[in-house]
């Protein structure tokens, strides 16, 4: 009996532990471990030292793929802040049909990223497009959205004469199509986490800031926007985290094999897809694996130092 | 006052119709040129009804494995004290910190091993324990007065029947939660169903739509018709139950 209360606490984790351990602690060292090793549809051929690693750094495929990641990041993260934060804004307090926007803005946050991806698809199409029909509509030339390998900056820009090329033409219009999907999917959720950070904020402040006189654009600099930024910061690592580890919209709307037109939708987890199992590469796979990690991490670190005491779970 | 109220509304109302309308054009297609009948088409063009089938089958099971690993995980974690219980809970949390696709290619290597590549078991042992539900509910079992745990155990209630009997009735609204965030992450799952299956037979919805998608491209109504009846039960059920899902999103901070 005594044994049994001693060794039971252990017995209630072990279900939950076989699991982690197998299907998470191992496969997340052995991700490690293949990263030294040449590993390939052949099975195990010894370890390589760096090499997987080395060829990683001089791989311009790879650097694509982050490149195209970044810019990814760097359009999804300040959109879906921005806009959820006005939305947020305008969604405080007593309102009428708070409810129903609510529900109209959460409804692509559980509405798959498959079915997301098929149905904006149809909506960026070139030929047939409503999108398309409407800038025709509306006197204005049809783009080719999610086909177009040329970067933003030079398609705005060539008309004037300039000719940006290589990383400062931007981000192909197919990228950027992707990151209006990716907005437009993480607008509920991101406008949800304002509206409660919005809610923590306590009625005295705005009370004081309304006796000293501010304006409205006063509170918000000096009350509203410093008060939020817990969940602002929270929402940014968050939401870059998320976007890093984008797939089912490159590989549903830009499809394999391409990864885009010339490549230019192939974000980093795409990639090492291919990697891993076209070519069932996986020392150099978990290569990359490794540097998504540490680059995750990372991020995770400074969450963690930046907002480890403002940022709280109710 | 009244003009600007009359702005929000304004602003608000252009902003919901540009988010409806990805929704409003899906169905509108969908009906184009033969109404409700592109829907059977589709239905009957590949075998969705399969994929149905096994969506819902993985779904169930991997539920009722993560509400029994989570429950007792988290009545051991939160409850009792015992050499070593905080290192093993920061081993299941570090899991937590890595995503999935770092370690998806050795996941397929242990598999393979394992002969599990395109069985049932590929999709369903690996996700039937789910940490974060394991700390929302310990978080909440923590919570439990100990004396309440002292009377029941006064009144001969085994360690077991108090978790039973006592603690989960209490947790009601955690389950749901972690009901809801398992479903929505099961139903919606893409890349693993992707990697380790590869037989019709055993495919789920979101892989077949996605092949549904390459094979139909340029059959809008069918594929308009097929992402409507795939989106559909999670929409029902997110309509049923989205106040206890929005706020669960807003509390926890995280994506299902």
């Amino acid at each position: 009996m005594r044994t049994g209360s001693r060794i039971s606490p252990y017995l209630y984790i072990l279900p939950a532990l076989i699991i982690v351990i197998c299907f998470r602690t191992v496969p997340i060292l052995a991700s490690f471990t293949a990263s030294f090793a040449d590993y390939d549809i052949g099975g195990f051929h010894g370890f390589v030292g760096f090499s997987n690693y080395e060829r990683m750094f001089t791989d311009a495929r790879f650097w694509n793929s982050v490149s195209n990641t970044v810019f990814f990041v760097l359009g999804v993260v300040p959109a879906g802040i921005a806009i959820p934060l006005v939305l947020a804004m305008l969604l405080r307090g007593e309102l009428r049909g708070k409810a129903i926007y609510r529900t109209i803005y959460f409804l692509p946050v559980v509405t798959s990223a498959v079915a997301v991806s098929v149905v904006w698809t149809w909506l960026f199409k070139p030929e047939a497009g409503p999108i398309n029909g409407v800038i025709t509509a509306l006197g204005g030339d049809p783009l080719m959205w999610l086909r177009e390998p040329r970067g933003i900056f030079e398609m705005i820009l060539s008309p004037l004469g300039i000719k940006p090329e290589g990383i400062t033409a931007g981000p192909s219009l197919a990228l950027v199509s992707l990151m209006i999907v990716s907005v437009w999917k993480s607008i509920g959720y991101n406008t949800v986490l304002f509206l409660a950070g919005l809610e923590n904020i306590p009625r005295t402040y705005y009370e004081a800031a309304d006796l000293d006189g501010a304006g409205k654009w006063g509170t918000f600099r000096h009350v509203t926007w410093p008060l939020l930024s817990p969940t602002t910061f929270y929402v940014l690592i968050m939401s870059t985290i998320a976007s890093f580890q984008t797939f089912a919209l490159v590989y549903v709307m830009t499809p394999p094999p391409g990864g885009g037109p010339l490549g230019t939708t192939n974000v980093i987890v795409f990639y090492l897809f291919q990697k891993a199992f076209d070519r069932f590469d996986i020392g150099y796979a978990s290569a990359i694996s490794v540097f998504l990690f540490v680059v995750l991490l990372g991020l995770t670190i400074v969450q963690r130092r930046v907002g480890e005491k403002r940022v709280h779970y109710s | 006052m009244k003009s600007a109220q009359l702005l929000k509304q304004a602003l608000l109302l252009v902003g919901g119709i540009i988010m409806l309308m990805p929704f409003l054009w899906m169905v509108s297609t969908s009906l184009e040129q033969g109404g409700l009948k592109n829907y059977v088409e589709a239905w009957n063009r590949v075998p969705f009804g399969t994929y149905f089938l096994n969506t819902l089958f993985v779904t169930g099971l991997t539920l009722i494995g993560v509400l029994i690993t989570s429950s007792l995980a988290a009545y051991s974690f939160g409850t009792m004290e015992y050499p070593g219980r905080d290192k093993l809970f920061l081993l299941f949390l570090s899991t937590m910190m890595v995503p999935q696709p770092v370690y998806l290619a050795p996941s397929y290597v242990i598999l393979a091993k394992l002969g599990w590549v395109d069985t049932y078991l590929a999709l369903i042992v690996p996700w039937t324990t789910n940490v974060f539900s394991i700390f929302l509910l310990r978080q909440h079992f923590m919570t439990l007065p100990k004396s309440l745990y002292e009377a029941a155990r006064l009144d001969g209630c085994s360690r077991f029947g108090y978790l039973w009997r006592v603690a989960l009735p209490l947790s009601k609204s955690v389950i749901a939660t972690i009901m809801l965030f398992n479903v929505i992450g099961s139903w919606n799952s893409f890349m693993w169903p992707l990697v380790v299956t590869h037989s019709e037979k055993l495919r789920v919805l979101q892989v077949g739509l996605s092949y549904f998608n390459q094979e139909q491209s340029s059959n809008y109504q069918l594929l308009m018709a097929a992402s409507t009846f795939s989106v559909l039960p999670l929409l029902l059920l997110f309509l049923l139950a989205q106040k206890h899902l929005v706020a669960s999103y807003s509390r926890s901070g995280l994506k299902g």
